[in-house]
């Protein structure tokens, strides 16, 4: 996020004063639907199957209705699969005509030209279309059979409609970040902007993590492309790889529960997108006083918005620079929140991940992925393993 | 960057501020931008322009002290630059 500073005399920085907690997000992540019609292997909700508690159409208008007293300007929403929801088109325009900005994310499956020429008549929304490769052998093997051709698709609909610039999302990985130079000419061909974000361990994610997260070479690779490329957005999401050199633009710390959350597809609310757990769930929107309190109120939140400790971050030269990174990377890793992120790029989390157990992670949950594969999703076959037969 | 202390000076009506502890968070409904206030004379500064007839005027009313007129131009015209204030 780009964030212009305007103040005499020089206060304290504005990274110390978001550490305390905003008034409300200005980062706020917003899943309508676990239902997806792809079953990603990396999926940070691990969604699949709708969920029979999702909020109904009248609880999803009067969070906007919050958000809107709240003044957060605009929300990012996700999923599953949010176009999936059969309300969607609907809260969009509650949405806007409220004063909260929508950025959606989607898979590209309703985007057809209809689609298309609507969204590029309506103003105030933005569209970001994910694709975890540049070719389809690549994509597909993580977002499932058919799923670069539609990504493609949809991206070719907004760009003939006149869209304008929407963003591209990748996240990067060990097998797609050789491609980073076809990503940007995949935008560039399409007028769209690219964003690039950092993989973590969570939901379905939790198991292909070791197989698909870059080595310490590709992320040293990827800062020296990130600096060389001030155009390309990141969501703020690498600045564990800051202690590489200058900072990458934009905030370079921990958001959660600080400037960031989540509100998922039931109304929960968790510190940040990537902390789908008990443990960093603030409570449900549903519960007198909604949203609003939560973030004002809850001791989760309130907790997160102290100093940390920098525990065995402490004697680093560099903790400044990465703020000992992501707290949901070293959750769902097993490490402790106080010490190295798990990709710390002096290699102090590879050392704490070698102490870790597998069995002793965190579980991230059932989630809501559908109860077997089925024949077009994808099944990731890591090299120098047994493959996992999917039941049939 | 030169700034007319002497001129009248007003929120550009595409701007919400919303008030944080430290300050103000800037929204443009415009261009999308969201910004800062890094503190409340700041705010104050700029929630005054609008009912005075010169920015020098809402420094005044705001109470900043002249030693300071100066520092908070420079912040004006960042402002002005970022559309976020504009002249009237």
């Amino acid at each position: 996020m780009h964030v212009d500073e305007h103040g005499p005399p020089r206060p304290a920085s504005l990274v110390q004063q978001f550490k305390r907690g905003l008034a409300a997000p200005i980062c706020l992540t917003w899943e309508l639907t676990y239902a997806c019609n792809l079953q990603c292997i990396h999926c940070l909700s691990a969604s699949g199957r709708r969920d029979p508690r999702e909020l109904s159409t009248a609880e999803a208008m009067s969070v906007v209705d919050e958000l809107e007293r709240m003044q957060v300007f605009y929300a990012n929403i996700g999923g599953g699969e949010p176009t999936l929801r059969p309300d969607f088109w609907d809260l969009v325009d509650y949405s806007v005509a409220h004063h909260v900005g929508i950025k959606f994310s989607t898979n590209g499956v309703r985007l057809d030209k209809a689609i298309a020429e609507r969204l590029a008549q309506t103003d105030y929304v933005d569209v970001q279309i994910s694709i975890d490769g540049a070719t389809a052998e690549v994509n597909d093997a993580v977002r499932g059979r058919g799923s670069f051709a539609m990504a493609l698709r949809a991206m070719d609909n907004l760009a003939e409609a006149g869209f304008g610039e929407f963003k591209i999302s990748m996240v990067v990985t060990r097998q797609n970040v050789a491609q980073l130079d076809a990503f940007k000419q995949i935008a560039d061909g399409h007028g769209a902007r690219l964003r690039v974000t950092r993989l973590r361990p969570s939901g379905r994610a939790a198991d292909s993590w070791d197989d698909l997260r870059p080595t310490a070479e590709q992320q040293r690779r990827l800062y020296d492309w990130l600096v060389d490329r001030p155009d390309v957005l990141t969501g703020d999401s690498f600045f564990h790889l800051s202690a590489l050199g200058a900072p990458l633009p934009g905030l370079n710390l921990c958001g959660a529960g600080r400037v960031v959350c989540l509100i998922d597809p039931v109304g929960d609310v968790y510190a940040c997108p990537f902390v789908l757990h008990d443990e960093f769930r603030a409570g449900n929107v549903r519960e007198p006083g909604g949203f609003t309190q939560l973030w004002r109120e809850s001791p989760l939140l309130l907790r997160l918005r102290e100093p940390a400790a920098a525990g065995a971050c402490a004697s680093c030269g560099m903790f400044d620079a990465c703020q000992g990174g992501c707290m949901a990377a070293k959750f769902f890793t097993g490490l402790p929140l106080d010490g190295p992120d798990p990709e710390c790029v002096l290699g102090h989390g590879e050392r704490e991940l070698a102490k870790v157990c597998l069995p002793d992670r965190p579980q991230a949950g059932p989630g809501h992925s559908r109860r077997s594969p089925g024949r077009r999703d994808p099944v990731f076959v890591p090299l120098g393993r047994i493959p996992v037969r999917a039941a049939s | 960057m030169a700034f007319d202390l002497q001129r009248a000076y007003r929120l550009n009506p595409a701007v919400t501020l919303r008030p944080e502890p430290f300050g103000a968070l800037v929204y443009h409904f415009g261009n999308r931008r969201l910004s800062f206030l890094k503190t409340l004379p700041l705010v104050a500064v700029v929630r005054l322009l609008e009912s005075q007839d010169s920015a020098a005027g809402a420094l005044e009313a705001a109470g900043v002290p002249a030693s300071q007129h100066a520092r908070y131009a420079a912040a004006l015209a960042a402002l002005a630059d970022s559309e976020v204030i504009d002249a009237r």
